[in-house]
């Protein structure tokens, strides 16, 4: 423990990244630079996730690590294992039990809390990035609040597919002001970017730190004949039957075999381990 | 009658060239204006300076705006001048590359500036793409491929369709029939002739071809080493030319 200082990161680090993060706070869905330090992991594993986490982290926290829903996947164990080694803090894997959640691609199934914290690793911050190729560009369109960019998009999706075909990293409006990308997270998510809980989105390689306060208001973006649906795989959970919970397909044998799980692997074990008990 | 946009002085130098000098000119509702001059006469400068796209560094551009009537574009901030830019007016450039996108599908190139201006139900916005589509000769089926698929005298329709849904008031064309072959030039031409006299547009437009200017412009501006040379009626200018360049000019025109 010695070698490291708390949460690896150094004290002044830390004071800058909470800057930011405060910064970002106060103007809901703003992305805010912020000066992005070498992890060690490769950017794309979520290093801005770490840093915001490490700027958050007390001694008397208690982390849990998402990676797609899972408490077991391979990122969600190495970052939890990163942050018992270099701070020392409590981790779990129950939702309801933990002060932060670090998460890649999902927001958990169990309603947060006020005094809980979401950090949500983000690759591409910029939703207008794959319209717009131009950072300059993107930053006026932000500032001056010219969005109808992003709904050319929606209309493409319809136009070729019948629907909104974006499924996943589902733009929002927050607070009526600035366009989000709320990170890859399936759109069955978007409506649970309104909590109690306030939620942090740190991009490491793009340098760039966003939140959405507790209670604000998040509005997916929608065409007036064709609303916005958080579309989910139309089964129950294999393991533990919920009808109201977002789905993995995961392929059992070469034969077609398949069954649809719920991709938050606490909520299903907790749902299992309730049914037992019944 | 209010001019729908009235010029004074317009200067735009890079460092110690000139682009051009000096320019005045007014433009009244519904009326066409063209620009005339070689390469490097400041035409294009001209053009840039007056749709806000480079900034001058002297004069003044009055513009007949809905709302608040005659107001310096120049002087106006940049939301507001980007808002013109996007109902009011329209630009057309040369290459329709420049002025579509090339990777989203004919009918999302016209609905953007709707849905810049807040169009938000997708049957209206397409039923408008549509009925644009139609206006400049493109067959409604191909609403859904993209720009790339088109052959260059659609494309430029295409480009045209998308700048005139928000029905503007003013039109900057740059070289609008550049890089096409006679015959689709001139379809371009008498399909231009036709939505301008149809929407009461005013439209500025700038070429090298004198063809272009004798079907489409009212008035005549020649432009020289970045100064006006000589200014008046489109016939009068190119039938009775005063200037010795404007001679110049005309004759050099090839006679089939």
């Amino acid at each position: 423990m010695t070698e490291y200082n708390f949460a690896y990161l150094d004290e002044q680090t830390k004071r800058m990244i909470r800057r930011a993060i405060l910064k970002g706070v106060a103007v809901p869905g703003y992305q805010v630079p912020f000066a992005s330090r070498e992890m060690p992991m490769p950017y794309g594993w979520g290093t801005g996730g770490v840093q915001v986490t490490a700027a958050c982290l007390t001694p008397d926290d208690t982390l849990k690590v998402i990676d797609q829903g899972a408490d077991d996947t391979t990122n969600a164990v190495s970052i939890r294992k990163f942050f018992e080694k270099t701070a020392g803090v409590a981790v779990t894997e129950r939702t309801a039990e933990a002060t932060i959640i670090q998460t890649r691609h999902r927001i958990p199934e169990t309603l947060m809390r006020g005094d809980q914290i979401l950090v949500v690793q983000v690759p591409i911050p910029e939703p207008l990035r794959f319209l717009e190729p131009s950072e300059v560009e993107t930053r006026k369109m932000h500032s001056l609040e010219e969005y109808g960019l992003m709904h050319v998009k929606l209309y493409e999706d319809i136009a070729r597919h019948g629907e909104i075909a974006t499924a996943y990293a589902y733009p929002v409006k927050v607070e009526d002001r600035y366009v989000m990308d709320p990170s890859p997270i399936p759109k069955f998510d978007n409506p649970k970017l309104e909590s109690a809980a306030l939620q942090l989105f740190g991009a490491g390689r793009e340098q760039r730190i966003y939140a959405v306060p507790p209670h604000t208001k998040v509005v997916s973006l929608d065409f007036d004949d064709h609303p916005f649906d958080p579309s989910k795989a139309p089964h129950p959970c294999a393991l533990c039957g919920a009808e109201g919970s977002y789905l993995d397909e995961v392929i059992t044998d070469d034969k077609g075999g398949r069954m649809f799980v719920c991709s938050d692997t606490d909520f299903c074990a907790d749902r299992r381990r309730e049914g037992e008990a019944a | 009658m209010t001019p729908l946009l009235d010029v004074q002085a317009l200067t735009k130098r890079y460092g110690g060239r000139i682009g051009c000098a000096d320019v005045a000119f007014t433009l009244y509702p519904g009326e066409v204006l063209g620009i005339v001059g070689e390469s490097g006469s400041g035409k294009s400068t001209l053009l840039s300076c007056l749709a806000g796209h480079i900034a001058p560094d002297a004069g003044q551009v009055m513009f007949h705006t809905r709302v608040e009537g005659p107001r310096d574009v120049l002087r106006m901030s940049e939301p507001e001048r980007r808002m013109l830019g996007r109902t009011d007016w329209a630009f057309v450039h040369q290459n329709p590359r420049d002025g579509l996108r090339m990777r989203i599908s004919a009918g999302g190139n016209v609905g953007e500036r709707l849905m810049a201006v807040g169009a938000r139900h997708y049957g209206e916005i397409r039923a408008q793409a549509l009925d644009w589509l139609d206006r400049v000769e493109i067959a409604g089926e191909r609403i859904d491929d993209r720009p790339a698929a088109f052959s260059g005298g659609m494309q430029q329709r295409l480009q045209i369709a998308r700048n005139l849904v928000t029905g503007p008031r003013l039109i900057f064309m740059d070289e609008p029939t550049g890089g096409l072959d006679v015959s689709v030039q001139a379809r371009l031409l008498d399909l231009l002739r036709r939505l301008v006299r149809q929407m009461g547009l005013s439209a500025i437009v700038v070429t090298h071809d004198l063809a272009v200017v004798r079907l489409l412009a009212d008035r005549l501006m020649v432009m020289k080493d970045g100064h006006v040379i000589e200014t008046g009626l489109t016939d009068q200018v190119l039938d009775d030319p005063q200037a010795p360049y404007t001679q110049l000019l005309v004759s050099s025109v090839l006679q089939v």
